[in-house]
């Protein structure tokens, strides 16, 4: 017991230098978590945002389909079966039909999806309930803030589309933006229109069809048929799930250069301390203490720096980290391309497990690191360095 | 009552005339039109927002089914190939070296930003083949006279629903052929300005189509060069020929 009190005292008797080593620590160990907060925050709310509004508890998809490939769109399309439409009825589930489209807005054309969705649906937090026919003529669309800036469309427009129907068709009617919906999620919102299921499946001549079916949160999957596969949301997240494990990737170097600029500063610290004290390391040995243990002093010393950096930044990074997680973080502009479905402002997420983690990896580091160069003092010779030679 | 019915069967009896009239009338232009091989050197010219664009390729067309088509300037599009083999397009592009099937949406993108899409160039033009036809009237049009005509698609698999053609009545080359989608709209205007008569038939060697939704001038397509009847050989309509 007496070799850690004597450990804490040391350190604290080493004065400023003990107090810059631990506030170097202490900066590390706030900018480590905040950022792996940060990166959690950034999963926990893209992945939420995207449930709401996307994913429900799960979708099912028609057999060929796949969002990445646009050449299969057109055919993606298939009879709702009799177990999806009965969950339809129970609105435990919601339809929606894509297919690809020219829009012309200006005498521009531009190629977008467009998707049908019951506006009576409540699985998703689409403001479907605008797309209810208006019987003049004009089909009513609901479209995204970033589609309305890609193609300069505001409320109230009216454009023209032109599609090819499940026939081969040529056809093109006229539509009007109902409202422009403020979404965070991407996929429903870039180069893409919703209009109503019922308008979609008679204009497209497919009727009865769908694409996509979602359920409700919390809704056991069940067999829909042979041409509709469940996917689940481990997959369906996938994508986001490795984006952001590619972003902490990819901070994790700043995590290396923080962790290495405080162990050189504690390295340093331990190699001076060890030069400077050496004939109190041969007093201490030669009034009995065995050479181990005054390693194990030293080394106790530098962890001492740990605990010192944990209060330090326990008193100036709680309240911080608080303050980030509560006001959230700005995000700058053009994190909107990046492909994450983020809002403006971006909330970390700090849990117990992550600030554990990130203190046992310090702590552990430390104690390396002021182990190396503590193992010299087994080279000591007491009786030479008390005799006024050095070792 | 019996008034009424002779009206409908004069009536009736006059609408198949009509039609039969009109048939022969598409049988005799896609005759006019119809040649097994032919060797085709055009200039495309597109109206552009900010300017004009002047695209010239070399075709070599055999029947309805296959054509290939090299582009031969500006020095930004030279060297690119197309291959349409049936309902297949394919697109070879110099500087990627690369040879990519067009298909799907693909297909009603813009071909070199012109008024015509990739879809367009594999159109089957047999009209009389898709197309049930009535002759609505006369009309003068670049002072030809012309027969109106009105298409109707036989079969529901058809792009366009309704076609209104005006027919040269002494050429029987189509003048000008507006094409319709299923609620009415007008999508496409093809617009013959010049008819030449090169080796024994009429053929309309300057031709503007406009994507009506679009705006602008359209996109001209002029023939420079026509030769019916040329030997093509057949490794023409092969893909390797595309990277050669």
């Amino acid at each position: 017991m007496i070799i850690p009190v004597f450990a804490i005292k040391n350190t604290f008797r080493a004065g400023i230098k003990s107090w810059l080593n631990a506030f170097v620590l202490s900066l590390s160990i706030v900018s480590i978590i905040w950022l792996q907060g940060l990166y959690k925050g950034m999963y926990d709310q893209g992945t939420r945002a995207m449930i709401d509004a996307e994913l429900g508890g799960g979708q099912y998809w028609v057999e060929g389909y796949d969002p990445y490939d646009p050449f299969s769109i057109e055919d993606s399309h298939g009879k709702i079966t009799h177990v999806l439409s009965e969950m339809i009825k129970e609105k435990s589930a919601a339809c929606i039909l894509i297919a690809r489209g020219m829009l012309y807005k200006q005498g521009r054309m531009y190629s977008i999806l467009i998707k049908g969705i019951d506006p009576e649906q409540e699985i998703l937090s689409i403001p479907s309930g605008i797309l209810k026919e208006k019987n003049n003529g004009i089909i009513p669309a609901l479209i995204g803030t970033r589609m309305a800036k890609n193609s300069g469309l505001k409320k109230g427009d009216i454009f023209t589309v032109q599609w090819k129907d499940s026939k081969g068709v040529f056809d093109a009617m006229n539509f009007q933006v109902s409202e422009v919906m403020k979404t965070t999620v991407q996929n429903i919102d870039n180069n893409q229109i919703w209009i109503s299921l019922n308008t979609m499946q008679k204009i497209f001549n497919m009727h009865s069809e769908a694409t996509i079916v979602t359920i409700k949160k919390d809704i056991k999957p069940v067999n829909a048929g042979l041409n509709w596969e469940f996917k689940n949301l481990d997959f369906l997240l996938q994508d986001m799930k490795t984006l952001v494990q590619a972003k902490t990737a990819g901070a994790s170097i700043l995590y290396i250069i923080l962790i290495f600029l405080a162990m050189i500063a504690v390295f340093d610290t331990q190699t001076l301390s060890i030069f400077k004290r050496k004939k109190e390391i041969s007093t201490l040995i030669a009034m009995g203490m065995t050479k181990n243990k005054v390693i194990a002093l030293f080394t106790l010393e530098g962890m001492a720096y740990d605990i010192l950096a944990v209060i330090i930044a326990a008193i100036y990074g709680v309240p911080l980290l608080i303050f980030t997680a509560v006001k959230g973080w700005k995000m700058p502009a053009g994190t909107d391309t990046y492909g994450f479905a983020l809002g403006d402002v971006l909330y970390p997420v700090y849990s117990l497990n992550l600030v554990f983690w990130t203190l046992l990896f310090v702590f552990i580091l430390t104690a390396i690191v002021s182990y190396v160069p503590s193992r010299k003092i087994a080279k000591i010779e007491p009786a030479k360095i008390l005799r006024g030679s050095t070792f | 009552m019996k008034m009424y019915s002779f009206t409908v069967a004069v009536a009736a009896l006059f609408l198949l005339n009509q039609q039969q009239d009109a048939q022969n009338i598409i049988k005799k232009v896609e005759k006019n039109r119809y040649s097994d091989n032919k060797y085709v050197v055009s200039t495309m010219i597109i109206h552009g927002r900010r300017a004009v664009r002047k695209i010239k390729a070399k075709s070599w067309i055999k029947g309805e089914e296959k054509s290939f088509t090299e582009y031969i300037s500006p020095a930004r599009e030279r060297g690119t190939k197309m291959l349409k083999i049936k309902d297949n397009l394919w697109m070879y592009s110099p500087s990627s070296d690369r040879i990519i099937r067009i298909s799907g949406n693909m297909l009603r993108q813009s071909l070199m930003g012109s008024d015509l899409t990739y879809e367009d160039m594999m159109e089957d033009p047999v009209i009389s083949s898709h197309y049930s036809s009535v002759i609505l009237g006369d009309t003068i049009i670049t002072n030809r006279k012309c027969w109106k005509i009105k298409l109707k698609a036989r079969t529901e698999d058809v792009s366009y629903k309704k076609r209104i053609i005006l027919v040269d009545k002494e050429r029987f080359v189509i003048l000008q052929d507006e094409r319709y989608a299923k609620s009415g709209t007008l999508l496409r205007k093809v617009s013959v300005k010049k008819m030449e008569f090169i080796q024994g038939k009429w053929i309309a060697t300057h031709i503007i189509f406009k994507d009506m939704l679009k705006r602008g001038k359209g996109t001209e397509f002029i023939i420079n060069e026509i030769k019916y009847n040329v030997k093509i050989p057949s490794y023409r309509f092969s893909k390797s020929s595309l990277k050669r």
